[in-house]
C-alpha cells in the first residue's frame, strides 16, 4: 500500500460520498422509513394501489418500450444497409443517421408540435387534401414520436458496429455449410448482433424513462418523472410519494443498466475472437438495387432530420399559426434569448463549463488511482462513480434538494440548494461516468512503463505524471470533459427539479419556459438551435480529440 | 562519457504477489563492470528481481546494495540507473531528442550541455542526425537504440535490460546483441540483464543466474552453467538433455560406470564426475548433440553404445532432430548439425547412439 494514494482515495471517497452516496441514500431513506421511523415497506405498496401512479407507470413503461420499438423500426434497415452494401453516399449516410442525437427530444418536441400538432404543418395539411383528421401529437403518441427520432441513431451505431464486427469467417463458415442470403443472415448473423442490440435497447429504455422534458414540453404529465416532479415541487420537500417513485424509477433504471451490462460481457464469443479478420467492403450496389437502398435511407433520415427543420424555421418565425408554414420571419427571437434574456444561455455555459472541469479532475484521479494505485478496496470508487449512469435526472435532481436543502455555506445566507453551485455539482456527478470512461480509455493507452521510464531517467513521481502521463492523457480526458460540458448543456431532468429562481435557470428550463406560450415558442426554438450548436460542435469536438469515431454517444 | 560503476549487492531478496512468491530470499553479488545475466523461463521472477534492483518495486524482504550503500528504500529517480524496457518505452509524444534529453533536464544540466551530449549519446548507438524524428517514425531496431541511448546518457553506474531484443526480429536481434555486447565492453559500464533466451544469456555474460519459480537454481560462467549444469534443470533449460535414472556400480581411475534401469551399463569419466561411490542413485544427463546415431551392429569402441529403435526424425535442413526408445523404453532425443549421414537411417529402424564418456555427466539425486 502507498501512503500517497490511500490518502487520495479518502479524498475521493469523501467526496463521491457526499455528493453520489449521500443524495441517493437520502432519497432512499426517506422513501423506506415509516412514520413512526423504522424501515418499511408500506410506502412502496401504497405506490401499487395508488391508480394516478400505477398508470405513470404503465405510461411510462409503454412510452418507453414503443420508443424502442420504433426506434428499431428506423434503425435496423438502416444499419444492415450501411454495414452490408456499398453505395454512394454511404458515410453521409452515417453521418446524417447520428444527427438526430444532437437534438435533446424535448427541443425536437417544440418542433413536433409546430409540424404535427393540432395546427401542424401535416395536420393541415392532410386536412385541407385529403379531410383527414390527424392526431399524432396527442398524449402518449406525442412523446414516443420525439423519442423514437431522437433515440433511433442510437440503436443504430450499437447495431452497425456489431455489424461491422462480425468477424467474416464467421459468416463464411455459415456459406460453406450451405446457408446464404437471408437464412445466413437469420442463422448466423442475428444471432451474433443479437445481444449487442439488445443491449443497446435496454439503454435506450432507460434513457427515454429517464427523459421527463418531452412528457413536460408536451403537457402530459401522467408519467413516473413528472409525477414525481409534481409531487416535491407542490406538495413539498417532505412528501414521501416523491421519494417512492424516484425509488421504482432507480430500480426500473438499474435493473435495465445491469442486464446491459451482462449482456455486453458475454457478447466477447462473436466478435473478439483471436485472428478474427476485418470485415470486407460492402457489396456493391447497381439498379434499382441502389435506387431501393438511397430511398430508403432517404426517408429514414429525412424522418430524423425532421425536429431540426422545425426548430430553425421555428427559430426564425414571427408568426406561425394555422399555416403550413411561417407566414413571417424574423430575427427577433434570437435577440430576445441573446440580449433581452441573455442569462439562459450564460448561465448554461457556466454551469456547463463549471461541471465539466470538476468532472474531469475528478475523473483522472479515480481513473490514475483505479489503474496504478496500490491501495487496497480502490474497486468501490468505480462502483461509486459509475452509479450515476443508473440514476435517473429526476432522483439526482431531488437527492440533492433533499441533502443540499439542510447545508447553508458560510457567508451565504441562503442554503447550497437554492445558489447555482447546485448545478454545476448535480451535474458534474450526473456526467462523472462519461468523464471516468474516457480518462480511464485514455490512461489504458498509457503503458505503465512509460511511467516507469520517467521515474528511473530521473523524474519523480508528480513530475513523471505531468511530463509524460498528463501530456498522452490530455487529449482523451479533455474529449471526456467536452463531453460532460455538452451533455449537462441539454440537462433537462435534473435541471427543472433544481431551478428555484427563473434567474439562475439555464437554457434547458428556458426552453420550457418559453414553450408555455404561444408567444415564446419562437424564442424557445431559438434557444433550441443553441443548443443544437453547442452539441454538434462539441461531439465534433470529442470525437477529434479522443481520435476516435462514435465514442461521443456511445453510453 | 566518463561513468563510475557500481557493484551490485542484493542480500535475502523476497517478493510475494498475493499467494504466490515471486522470489524467494535471493542473495548474490554483481561485480563491478560486469555483465550479468538473469536467465530462466516467464515468470521465474527475473524481471521481479530486476524491477527490486531498480526500485520500481519494494521487496517485502531483504536489501539491495550500490556499492555497499543501502539503496533498498531509495525511489528510482535517486538511484542513477539505466533502463531499457522490454517494450522499449519510449514516450510517442516526445522527439528522440527530447526522449534522450530527458534524463539530463531531470538533472538540470546546463541547457547548452544537454544538446551536446544528447548528440553523442545518439552517435554512440549509430543513430546521429535522428533527434529530430518521433518515435512513431523509428523502425524496432531504432527505438531499441533510443532506448539504450536513453539509458546510457545520464552516465548511469548501472544499466538494467529487460529483455530489450524480444520484440526484434531474428536476424536483427543478433545484430542488436553483437552490438549491445561491444557497448557495454567500450563503456565497462555494470550491466544487468534479463531474458528467456539461452543463446543471449550464454553470448553476452560475464555470469549468468539461472532462476527457476523464484528460486537461484545456479550462477557461474557461461560455461559453468552449460558444461556443469548443477541440476537437471539448469542442464535442460540450456541447450536441453536427456535424462536417465541409474546406479553407480564402480568407480575407477578410468570412469564411472553406471549402471542403467534398462540394464546397460554407461561409461562416465571420472574426471568429469568426481565424489560419486557405487551403490549412488544418480541421473544421467546427455546432451542431444553428443549423440552419434550409427547402425545398430556397429562396435562401441572407446565410447558408450546403447541401443533402441528411431521413432522420428525432424529434418530441418542444417540440423537434424530424431527421437530414439531405447530397449528399457526411454526416450531420449539426438541432434546432429550436419544430417546427411543420420539420413540414412529410417524411421522404424533398429538403431544404436554412440557417445563418449566424456560427454557424460552425472547428476546426483537428491536424499
Amino acid at each position: 500500500m502507498d501512503p500517497g494514494h490511500a490518502a487520495l482515495m479518502a479524498l475521493l471517497l469523501a467526496i463521491l460520498g457526499v455528493f453520489v452516496v449521500l443524495p441517493i441514500g437520502a432519497v432512499l431513506k426517506v422513501a423506506l422509513t415509516g412514520a413512526e421511523g423504522g424501515v418499511t415497506l408500506s410506502h412502496l405498496a401504497r405506490f401499487f394501489v395508488t391508480p394516478l401512479y400505477m398508470e405513470s407507470l404503465a405510461n411510462s413503461i409503454v412510452a418507453g418500450l414503443w420508443t424502442v420499438a420504433i426506434g428499431t423500426v428506423l434503425a435496423l434497415p438502416l444499419a444492415f444497409v450501411v454495414a452490408r452494401y456499398d453505395f454512394p453516399g454511404r458515410m453521409l449516410v452515417v453521418t446524417l443517421a447520428t444527427l438526430p442525437l444532437v437534438i435533446p427530444p424535448f427541443v425536437g418536441a417544440i418542433a413536433l408540435m409546430q409540424i404535427f400538432g393540432r395546427a401542424g404543418t401535416v395536420t393541415l395539411l392532410a386536412q385541407d387534401l385529403f379531410g383527414l383528421r390527424l392526431n399524432i401529437m396527442e398524449g402518449l403518441r406525442g412523446i414516443i414520436l420525439a423519442q423514437a427520432l431522437h433515440f433511433f441513431p442510437f440503436i443504430f451505431l450499437t447495431v452497425t458496429t456489431a455489424l461491422v464486427n462480425v468477424d467474416r469467417s464467421l459468416e463464411e463458415m455459415g456459406q460453406m455449410m450451405g446457408a446464404h442470403g437471408w437464412r445466413l443472415q437469420r442463422r448466423v448473423v442475428f444471432p451474433l448482433v443479437l445481444p449487442s442490440y439488445v443491449a443497446g435497447a435496454l439503454l435506450t429504455f432507460v434513457k427515454a424513462v429517464d427523459d421527463i422534458g418531452t412528457p413536460f414540453i408536451l403537457g402530459f404529465k401522467n408519467m413516473l418523472g413528472p409525477q414525481a416532479y409534481l409531487r416535491i415541487t407542490t406538495v413539498g420537500r417532505d412528501d414521501v410519494d416523491g421519494y417512492v417513485i424516484c425509488v421504482i424509477m432507480v430500480i426500473i433504471s438499474i435493473v435495465c443498466v445491469l442486464a446491459s451490462n451482462w449482456i455486453v460481457s458475454r457478447r466477447e464469443y462473436a466478435t473478439l475472437q483471436t485472428g478474427a479478420r476485418a470485415p470486407e467492403q460492402g457489396r456493391t450496389l447497381r439498379g434499382w438495387r441502389l435506387a431501393g437502398v438511397l430511398g430508403l435511407c432517404a426517408a429514414i433520415i429525412g424522418a430524423g432530420l425532421v425536429p431540426h427543420l422545425g426548430v430553425v424555421l421555428l427559430s426564425f418565425s414571427k408568426v406561425w399559426s394555422l399555416s403550413y408554414l411561417p407566414s413571417a420571419y424574423t430575427l427577433g427571437n434570437f435577440a430576445e434569448i441573446f440580449l433581452r434574456a441573455p442569462r439562459f444561455v450564460v448561465n448554461t455555459l457556466v454551469y456547463s463549463v463549471g461541471a465539466a472541469l470538476l468532472a474531469v479532475v475528478l475523473a483522472a484521479a479515480i481513473a490514475y488511482l483505479l489503474q496504478r494505485g496500490r491501495v487496497p478496496g480502490k474497486g468501490v470508487l468505480d462502483w461509486i462513480a459509475m452509479m450515476p449512469i443508473a440514476l435517473p435526472g429526476v432522483v439526482v435532481g431531488v437527492g440533492f434538494l433533499r441533502v443540499f436543502y439542510g447545508i447553508t455555506l458560510p457567508g451565504i445566507d441562503q442554503p447550497l440548494a437554492a445558489t447555482w453551485v447546485i448545478f454545476v455539482l448535480a451535474y458534474m456527478v450526473r456526467r462523472l461516468p462519461y468523464a471516468l470512461r474516457a480518462s480511464h480509455a485514455a490512461l489504458h493507452q498509457v503503458h505503465p512503463s512509460l511511467e516507469d521510464a520517467a521515474g528511473v531517467s530521473g523524474a519523480p513521481r508528480l513530475r513523471a505524471f505531468r511530463r509524460v502521463v498528463l501530456p498522452l492523457i490530455l487529449g482523451g480526458v479533455v474529449a471526456g470533459g467536452v463531453l460532460v460540458f455538452v451533455t449537462a448543456a441539454v440537462e433537462f431532468s435534473a435541471t427543472i427539479i433544481l431551478v428555484s429562481r427563473i434567474e439562475q435557470s439555464p437554457l434547458a428550463y428556458g426552453i420550457y419556459v418559453y414553450s408555455q406560450s404561444a408567444l415564446g415558442r419562437g424564442a424557445a426554438a431559438a434557444l433550441g438551435v443553441v443548443a443544437i450548436v453547442i452539441v454538434a460542435l462539441g461531439t465534433y469536438l470529442a470525437n477529434r480529440l479522443s481520435g476516435r469515431g462514435k465514442m461521443a454517444f456511445t453510453l | 562519457m566518463r561513468l563510475q560503476p557500481v557493484d551490485v549487492e542484493v542480500r535475502g531478496l523476497h517478493r510475494r504477489f498475493r499467494d504466490t512468491v515471486a522470489v524467494a530470499d535471493l542473495s548474490l553479488l554483481i561485480e563491478r563492470g560486469e555483465f550479468f545475466t538473469f536467465l530462466g523461463p516467464s515468470g521465474c521472477g527475473k524481471t521481479t528481481t530486476l524491477r527490486m534492483i531498480a526500485g520500481l518495486l519494494e521487496p517485502d524482504e531483504g536489501e539491495v546494495r550500490f556499492d555497499g550503500r543501502d539503496v533498498t528504500r531509495v525511489p528510482p529517480w535517486h538511484r542513477n540507473i539505466g533502463m531499457v524496457f522490454q517494450n522499449y518505452a519510449l514516450w510517442p509524444h516526445m522527439t528522440v531528442h527530447e526522449n534522450v534529453a530527458f534524463g539530463l533536464v531531470e538533472r538540470r544540466v546546463p541547457r547548452g550541455e544537454i544538446g551536446g551530449r544528447v548528440e553523442e549519446a545518439l552517435r554512440l548507438v549509430g543513430l546521429e542526425g535522428m533527434g529530430g524524428r518521433l518515435p512513431s517514425q523509428l523502425s524496432g531496431g531504432q527505438q531499441q537504440r533510443v532506448a539504450l541511448a536513453r539509458a546510457v546518457v545520464i552516465e548511469p553506474a548501472l544499466l538494467l535490460l529487460d529483455e530489450p531484443l524480444s520484440n526484434l526480429d531474428a536476424k536483427l536481434r543478433v545484430q542488436m546483441r553483437n552490438e549491445l555486447v561491444k557497448l557495454q565492453r567500450q563503456l565497462g559500464i555494470t550491466t544487468i540483464y534479463v531474458t528467456h533466451d539461452q543463446e543471449e544469456a550464454l553470448m553476452l555474460s560475464t555470469r549468468v543466474a539461472v532462476m527457476h519459480r523464484g528460486h537461484l537454481m545456479q550462477i557461474g560462467s557461461p560455461q559453468d552453467v552449460y558444461e556443469r549444469p548443477a541440476d537437471p534443470f539448469v542442464a535442460d533449460f540450456l541447450g536441453g538433455a536427456n535424462f536417465l535414472a541409474g546406479e553407480v556400480q564402480s568407480v575407477t581411475g578410468g570412469g564411472v560406470a553406471v549402471a542403467l534401469e534398462g540394464g546397460e551399463v554407461v561409461r562416465a569419466s571420472a574426471a568429469r564426475n568426481t565424489g560419486f561411490a557405487p551403490g549412488d542413485r544418480v541421473t544421467v544427463c546427455l546432451r542431444p548433440e553428443a549423440l552419434e546415431l550409427v547402425p545398430a551392429d556397429e562396435a562401441a569402441g572407446g565410447g558408450n553404445l546403447l541401443h533402441g529403435v528411431l521413432r522420428l526424425r525432424n529434418y530441418l535442413g542444417w540440423l537434424m532432430t530424431c527421437e530414439i526408445e531405447l530397449r528399457g523404453g526411454a526416450l531420449i532425443r539426438a541432434q546432429a548439425a550436419n544430417p546427411r549421414v543420420q539420413l540414412r537411417f529410417a524411421e522404424g529402424a533398429p538403431i544404436a547412439v554412440r557417445f563418449s564418456p566424456e560427454d557424460v555427466l552425472l547428476l546426483r539425486n537428491p536424499a
